[in-house]
């Protein structure tokens, strides 16, 4: 009976720790963001590691994910004979909700199990304490350029992903199922307030925070052998995913 | 090249995102970037349910401006419309707080009266017309007050 207590209380001061490892880690990272000097060279090379690259997947799934909202909601409104309302509903759970979190979520398949990975590996064959024993900081060459290209690069993404989504519910709903085109934008400009792009910006701000410190965090401890680099790139993907979801809800009650 | 092509790739992608924010903001979220078109001008309501800020402003069915906010002033309420600087409104035009449809959003409409005098920037309306209480002339009409 004693033994169960203390498996359970040697596990609880376990996940505490781990919390509190991260959250040092993050504030760490933050504060070397902030600490010159700047690679802008490693910047550049991050946002188009991040940014460029996930363009396409982006395109894929914005206008998929626009003309599924289109659909499904078109068939819902007929029922109440409004579907007037088909342009604010699509643009509003695109710009609010679906751009911000599936976004993040497709960036952190492409790119935050990559970045995992890579910092895992240079973890595994030392070349981070080679960087160390060359008193070269780490966190700078690694870390910081990841955090600040994933905070510009998740909002911008977000934007392409709104835009294309709605274009792909316009084409759904105005080619397709026969609404006029005036109806779709003017009915969209009249209900959508500055107020819910921002909505989506924060999340998405935070998002891209979130991914990159997930995805650094875990390559940067990750276990020893391939093994080990395998298991820190799986969690950090099943982590994000968790955290932006938590993450959504929160924002989302915050701002309603 | 290697490095003249990363650098030309990013730009052209930061570019475009920032292109998507910016007609995501501008076009539906009605930014105003250039915001000085506009003139203010507030209308004393005796109720003024149903109405937001953001709310159309109109004329004849045309948009001429939105509802900046409101205020209560004296157990009044004040609503300042903000109006489009080429839209002159005559002193004595009247302020209507109406409804699209049946169930449909509240706006406010504005008769045009026929005064030679407009009103300026921070200028009052002084003729208004509050919403149109559903339930207060269902309650009349049950109780034959009308």
């Amino acid at each position: 009976m004693k033994k169960y207590i203390i498996n359970i209380g040697a596990r609880v001061i376990q996940i505490i720790r781990t919390i509190g490892h991260m959250f040092i880690f993050l504030m760490n990272s933050i504060y070397f963001i902030f600490s010159p000097p700047f690679k802008y060279r490693l910047l550049l090379k991050q946002i188009y590691f991040i940014g460029n690259k996930s363009v396409v997947v982006i395109i894929l799934i914005g206008s998929f994910t626009g003309m599924v909202l289109a659909l499904q909601i078109f068939y819902t409104l007929r029922k109440f004979g409004s579907e007037a309302m088909l342009g604010p509903a699509v643009a509003l759970s695109l710009i609010r909700e679906l751009g911000p979190v599936l976004s993040a979520l497709t960036v952190t398949g492409r790119a935050g199990s990559a970045i995992t990975a890579e910092i895992g590996i240079m973890r595994i064959t030392e070349q981070i304490d080679a960087l160390i024993s060359m008193a070269l900081n780490p966190m700078k060459y690694l870390v910081v350029p990841n955090m600040v290209a994933a905070i510009i690069v998740f909002p911008l993404l977000t934007a392409i992903f709104d835009v294309i989504g709605i274009f792909g519910g316009y084409l759904i709903g105005v080619k397709l199922l026969g609404l006029s085109s005036g109806t779709y934008f003017s009915q969209m400009k009249q209900y959508i307030d500055i107020v819910d792009i921002e909505i989506g910006l924060y999340k998405s701000i935070s998002f891209g925070l979130i991914v990159s410190w997930i995805s650094c965090y875990k390559g940067y401890y990750t276990s020893y052998g391939a093994e080990g680099v395998s298991k820190a790139t799986t969690e950090s993907v099943v982590l994000s995913s968790i955290l932006i979801l938590i993450w959504d809800y929160f924002i989302g009650s915050l701002y309603l | 090249m290697r490095k003249y092509n990363l650098e030309l790739a990013v730009g052209v992608f930061v570019i475009a995102g920032f292109i998507c924010l910016g007609y995501l903001s501008i076009n539906l979220g009605r930014l105003e970037v250039f915001g000085t078109g506009y003139y203010v001008i507030r209308a004393e309501f005796e109720k003024a349910g149903g109405i937001k800020p953001g709310a159309s402003v109109e004329i004849a069915g045309v948009e001429v401006g939105r509802v900046k906010s409101i205020r209560l002033e004296n157990y009044q309420a004040v609503v300042y419309l903000s109006i489009r600087n080429d839209v002159k409104i005559q002193e004595d035009a009247i302020a209507s707080i109406r409804t699209k449809g049946i169930i449909g959003e509240k706006y406010i409409q504005i008769t045009p009266g026929g005064s030679e005098v407009f009103i300026a920037h921070g200028g009052k309306l002084r003729e208004t017309e509050s919403a149109i209480d559903l339930e207060e002339l269902l309650t009349k009409y049950i109780f034959g007050k009308i």
